[in-house]
């Protein structure tokens, strides 16, 4: 079995979004929240709880209707469809698998409750689970029930049911989100390869930045209901537009610096300003692994070494710069050269990030 | 389910033992021991006397109307009880907390005051009385009268028993079985019905107990005529103001075996069906 819908030629627009508001009484889950996906594109919805994307995804499925705004799928109206007319493959976090079905009864639904006319025979129904259980590996196990298999499977399951309907969307709420790291890692990597054998518009909703930038082909980052950028997991990363997106994509350190004429000033340290920068008084971002170190002689800012932490592949180094504390990191067995524990270096961020003061 | 019933457990020597003798003492005052006087009182003049006693036409016709009760008031309290379950945990609306409170009033106000209500609405000098006097219906002093107080006391026992496990297992299955295409109504029957199934025969279940055993409110609605308006636990009075123990205590004998059989299926829903039922009838 295909689960490749005709072959596209153009990269059309699939989901387009305009303006959809939501309000829970006097709490906004989404502020005028508009973007696009491309058909076939794995787009990750990434923010903190609170931030909307949950309920942006229930609009999309049909089971949260937004209070304005318009919603199209390949052209279509989709707010004007009600929720099984829609036939999007949702995935949600605690797997909601029928309890008192077995994994095939499970992944047979959406097929069996279909009109008679348009419904498949038996033999044509057990041949469709059979295919999806083995394309989410678990040929053997169609006679066990939800409680009797472990998270992942679970969550496979999930899948192959959402799938069993050829779903024209494919909705995943935090799907990942009750696993441990181990298998997380593992889905993560299968789930993107599932995407592109299906071919299907894929929508992921995400805390987990990493998950994120890994999964997506593009990254939308909301906030307090507010769509705050949206791009390549590369751009977003490598050109967070606010020092929220900054924060949330990983760790960050942050300094108080000045532009003047092209030039970045942070306390002693002069260097070149990146293109583009803002003017006047302005924060410094950094990422606390992309540093240069240098001898306490040389070019940077100083910073006065407290502690050297090994943990794991990773070195942890406390030190204070300009009077604040900062954790740093480096990677690898062994030491940036100079950074000895209770003497000053030299740093120098590679790529800082600068966003106006204030 | 594999899952629950870790509990810990506290241990105190002596103590134990102690509290057990103490509730087998009470268990044994106060649930053995009138049960074995009701059988015993009802076997006083022998088992002829008692089936005589449950030949006799009021008796008969008292158990006919308990079962008519019964029969009209709890189906209708299961649909109400899934359907105010179902909007109280599937559905955010405003005034949630006080249909809440409203289904659980029936808990807290006197069965008196549930029977009273009716003849307040319906009797002869009540609010609707006169309309109804005139079009010849009746409503107290009779079997409508008697189901209306036995439908309002036995509201609560199937929503009671649905609304924590329905909260439990909160709304993604039927999301779930939206999203794959069911109808409104096959979700309700494919998905719903069949994850509160134990839950709901335990609710029918006391529910039904205590509509054939509801004394107070259908003793103000009834008028206690004989062969007519007394239902089983209202017969058991009349027959013991008359000094007629044995009918009485024979009487009696049915709604404690009615009493007797609800508790082993209960127990058995509990112990085979206890992953089903609400958090607290787990064990």
């Amino acid at each position: 079995m295909s689960f490749r819908p005709a072959a596209s030629t153009d990269e059309a627009l699939a989901l387009e979004i305009r303006g959809v508001s939501k309000q829970y009484g006097r709490f906004p889950a989404l502020k005028n929240v508009s973007l696009q996906a491309r058909d076939r594109e794995f787009l990750a919805l990434l923010g903190p709880s609170g931030s909307g994307k949950t309920t942006l995804l229930r609009v999309l499925a049909g089971l949260e209707e937004p209070d304005a705004g318009e919603v199209r799928f390949g052209g279509e109206d989709f707010l004007a469809l009600p929720v099984r007319q829609r036939k999007v493959g949702m995935v949600f976090q605690h797997y909601a698998l029928f309890r008192h079905m077995t994994v095939a009864q499970n992944i047979a639904f959406g097929l069996t409750v279909r009109k008679r006319s348009e419904k498949p025979s038996r033999s044509e129904i057990a041949d469709r689970v059979a295919d999806l259980l083995s394309l989410v590996q678990m040929e053997d196990l169609g006679k066990r029930f939800p409680a009797q298999l472990s998270g992942g499977q679970r969550q496979r399951v999930a899948l192959a049911r959402a799938l069993a309907i050829e779903p024209r969307m494919l909705l995943l709420d935090e799907p990942f989100g009750a696993l441990d790291a181990q298998v997380r890692r593992e889905l993560r990597r299968w789930l993107r390869e599932l995407h592109d054998r299906a071919g299907v518009t894929t929508v992921f909703v995400t805390h987990d930045q990493e998950e994120a930038l890994d999964l997506a082909d593009r990254v939308a980052i909301l906030k307090d209901g507010e769509l705050i950028q949206l791009g390549k997991p590369n751009e977003v990363y490598e050109h967070p537009a606010t020092p929220f997106v900054f924060d949330f994509l990983g760790q960050s350190c942050r300094l108080p610096g000045m532009v003047d004429g092209g030039r970045l000033r942070v306390a002693d340290w002069e260097t070149a300003a990146p293109a583009g920068a803002p003017q006047g008084a302005v924060e410094v971002f950094f990422r606390p692994d992309e540093v240069d170190f240098a001898p306490a002689d040389g070019a940077g800012l100083v910073a006065q070494i407290q502690g050297i932490a090994r943990r794991g592949p990773d070195v942890r180094i406390d030190c204070l710069v300009e009077g604040a504390t900062m954790e740093l990191q480096a990677h690898g067995p062994s030491l940036p050269t100079g950074v000895t524990s209770g003497l000053p270096v030299r740093i120098r961020p590679q790529r800082p990030q600068l966003y106006p003061a204030g | 389910m594999s899952l629950v019933g870790n509990t810990f457990r506290i241990r105190l020597p002596g103590i134990a033992p102690l509290m057990v003798l103490v509730s087998a003492l009470a268990m044994a005052v106060l649930i053995v021991l009138p049960l074995v006087v009701v059988f015993h009182d009802a076997l006083a003049k022998g088992l002829d006397a008692y089936l005589a006693a449950l030949r006799e036409p009021d008796a008969i016709a008292a158990v006919k109307l308990t079962l008519l009760v019964a029969a009209i008031a709890v189906p209708l309290n299961a649909v109400f009880g899934v359907a105010g379950a179902w909007t109280i945990t599937k559905f955010e609306f405003r005034g949630k907390s006080i249909l809440l409170t409203l289904i659980d009033l029936p808990f807290s106000i006197s069965p008196v005051v549930s029977g009273l209500v009716w003849v307040l609405l319906f009797g002869a000098q009540g609010l609707f009385g006169t309309w109804l006097a005139d079009h010849g219906l009746k409503v107290i002093f009779a079997v409508p009268g008697l189901v209306l107080a036995t439908i309002l006391v036995t509201f609560p026992f199937v929503a009671r028993e649905l609304i924590p496990l329905m909260q439990e297992q909160g709304a993604d299955e039927e999301a779930a079985a939206l999203t794959l295409g069911a109808s409104g109504f096959t979700m309700f029957r494919r998905v719903t019905l069949p994850n509160i199934r134990w839950a709901l025969l335990y609710g029918v279940l006391l529910c039904n107990a205590r509509a054939m055993g509801e004394f107070g409110a259908v003793s103000v609605v009834s008028g206690h005529i004989r062969g007519l308006t007394n239902t089983l636990p209202l017969h058991v009075e009349v027959l013991y103001n008359d000094y007629d123990s044995v009918g009485a205590f024979t009487a009696a004998s049915l709604l404690a075996g009615l009493g007797i059989l609800t508790l082993v299926l209960k127990s058995v829903l509990e112990w085979r069906h206890s992953g089903e039922l609400s958090a607290s009838r787990k064990h």
